[in-house]
This record gives structure tokens, sequence and C-alpha cells, in this order.
């Protein structure tokens, strides 16, 4: 299966995103962001960085990118979608996913391994793991905060839609400790810790994150 | 040339940690009688004449401001 990693100017962890897709058994294919072109893949992963140097608003210039506009189109008809930190923040400055993240309450720049629990794990990049599984990988963000209007926390919460919710304490400030949400459909999710870099024990904390890849392969083939 | 200000503010409703940190440090330097402070962006834009308000304002609430947490005031300022 086919998975596109997408590169904009600034993304960091496009390589760490291919390599966890590879050793999920997943083939990695790069995609770059001034091209509209999805290359035939079945799946698509933003990865972490600072696109566009975070200009105006973390990945509010990547939203526009040519690639974008491709993919939140095909979002649309159920494409599996996986925003990784400043992927995340493009999910949602694209409106594929509601709220938005800003400025750490503390201010400071927070790299630490993290315990999170995954609260659904029915979407297409959580299926390997058990409901209310606690892993272990690895958050860094400076503007993670994740906030969204009250109604429309309530109605995150009432649909299953907070997919990893920090636990063992909250690293940024985000409202009711949310770490990841999806879309209505289960195809979209964004989370601002880094399950690519808990793939392998000799760089990670834990292999834990190698679920969110083997997810998206297992639910292609079912 | 026409000039055009736009002011971007996080909704009051959002919590400002860059303000809050601003507050605290003036209040360290010996300057009383602050009690709040909110951090914004200003955009200064030069257009084509004649204004286009309307598009103006789409263009700043499709990209200067993300309408889920901030909200923006636009002035074309008289020439």
């Amino acid at each position: 299966m086919k998975i596109g990693v997408v590169t904009f100017p600034g993304s960091l962890d496009d390589r760490d995103a291919q390599r966890a897709v590879r050793l999920a058994g997943g083939e990695p294919v790069a995609l770059w962001h001034g091209d509209e072109d999805l290359r035939g893949v079945e799946a698509v992963i933003l990865p972490g960085g600072f696109s566009y140097g975070d200009y105006l608003r973390c990945g509010a210039i990547a939203r526009f990118a040519p690639v974008m506009q491709s993919i939140i189109d095909r979002a649309g008809q159920g494409l599996p979608v996986l925003g990784i930190c400043n992927g995340f923040q493009i999910l949602c400055e694209s409106h594929l996913l509601p709220g938005a993240l800003t400025r750490n309450v503390h201010l400071h720049f927070r790299n630490r391994d993290q315990l999170l629990r995954v609260e659904n794990a029915s979407t297409e990049w959580t299926g390997a793991f058990e409901p209310d599984a606690e892993i272990v990988v690895p958050v860094k963000n400076g503007e993670g905060c994740f906030v969204a209007a009250p109604g429309e926390l309530d109605r995150l919460e009432g649909e299953g839609r907070v997919v990893v919710r920090y636990a063992g304490g909250n690293p940024n400030g985000s409202v009711r400790d949310i770490a990841g949400i999806c879309n209505e459909r289960g195809n979209v999710v964004g989370l601002m810790p880094h399950p690519e870099h808990a793939v392998e024990t000799l760089t990670g904390p834990s292999t834990d994150g190698l679920g969110f890849f083997t997810s998206v392969l297992t639910a292609a083939v079912s | 040339m026409p000039r055009v200000l736009v002011d971007v503010m996080l909704k009051p409703e959002i919590l400002d940690p860059q303000g809050s940190a601003i507050l605290g440090a003036l209040s360290r330097l010996g300057f009383t009688g602050v009690h709040s402070i909110r951090q914004g962006k200003h955009f200064e834009l030069e257009v084509s004449d004649p204004v286009d308000e309307a598009r103006l304002r789409e263009l700043a609430d499709t990209l200067l401001a993300n309408s889920v947490i901030e909200e923006f005031t636009l002035r074309v300022l008289p020439r």
C-alpha cells in the first residue's frame, strides 16, 4: 500500500514518517507541496515541522499549497489523512478538523516522552490499538495548546472524536487534555504527539507509535 | 496608492499567554496600573484603486485571521 508523506518547505519529520511507514510494512511515497498530483497513494501523512517557517500562524500558509487542495478534496471522499504536530495544525487551518492549536500556556517548548490514552480505537489510524490503551510517544511543540468553542468540544466528546488524550500530565495546556481528534468519518486524524518517533527501540521511548501506521494498512486490506 | 490597516486579535475568550507574560514583565519593571494586555497582529496593505472593501474583508478572513480563534478589524485610510 502506497502512503504519501508531504514535504513542505520547513517540514522536519517527513523522513521519520516515511521510515515509520516502511517499518509498518507500507510503501512510502514522497509528495511535494507544490505538486497537486497525489501519485496514486491510498493514504497521506502530513508530517511535523515548521512549514513555511510558521509564518502568520502555524499551518496557515501550508493550507493553501497546491498539494493541500488535492488532499482536501480526497479527504472528503474518504482518503485516510494523518496530521502529526504541524500536520495537525495544517488540518485545523484547512477546516478538515475543528478547533485550533495555540501557543502553549506556559510559553515553553515542551519536548518529552508522553503518556497518552487511545480513546477512539476505531479510526483508520488507530484500529490496531485496544480501546483505552496507554501508549508512550514523544511530544515536542511550542504551539500545541488545542482550543475549540465549548459547543464544539461537547460535540467532539459526544461523538467519540477525541482520539488520544494526554495522561500523566498535560504538556501544553490543551483544553480537556485533548492530544488528538478525528473528523466525523474517522478517516482524518490529527494529533500533536509524534508516533513516527516511537517505532524502534533504538531511537524511541517505545514502539507504541507503530500502531498508527499499521492501522491504516489493516484498514485498507479489510 | 490606498492603504489598508488590518488588526487581528485573539477572541476575548481565547487565553493569550504572551500578553500575560508581557503584563508580568511590566510589573517586575515597576510599571504599575496596567491591568491587562492582549497581543495581536497588525498588517499594512497597499492596494489598487478603487478599493473593494468586501474583497479585502474576504482576504482578511481567508488568510490574515483564523476565525476559529481570532477576529479582525479593517480600516481603509483616507487619502
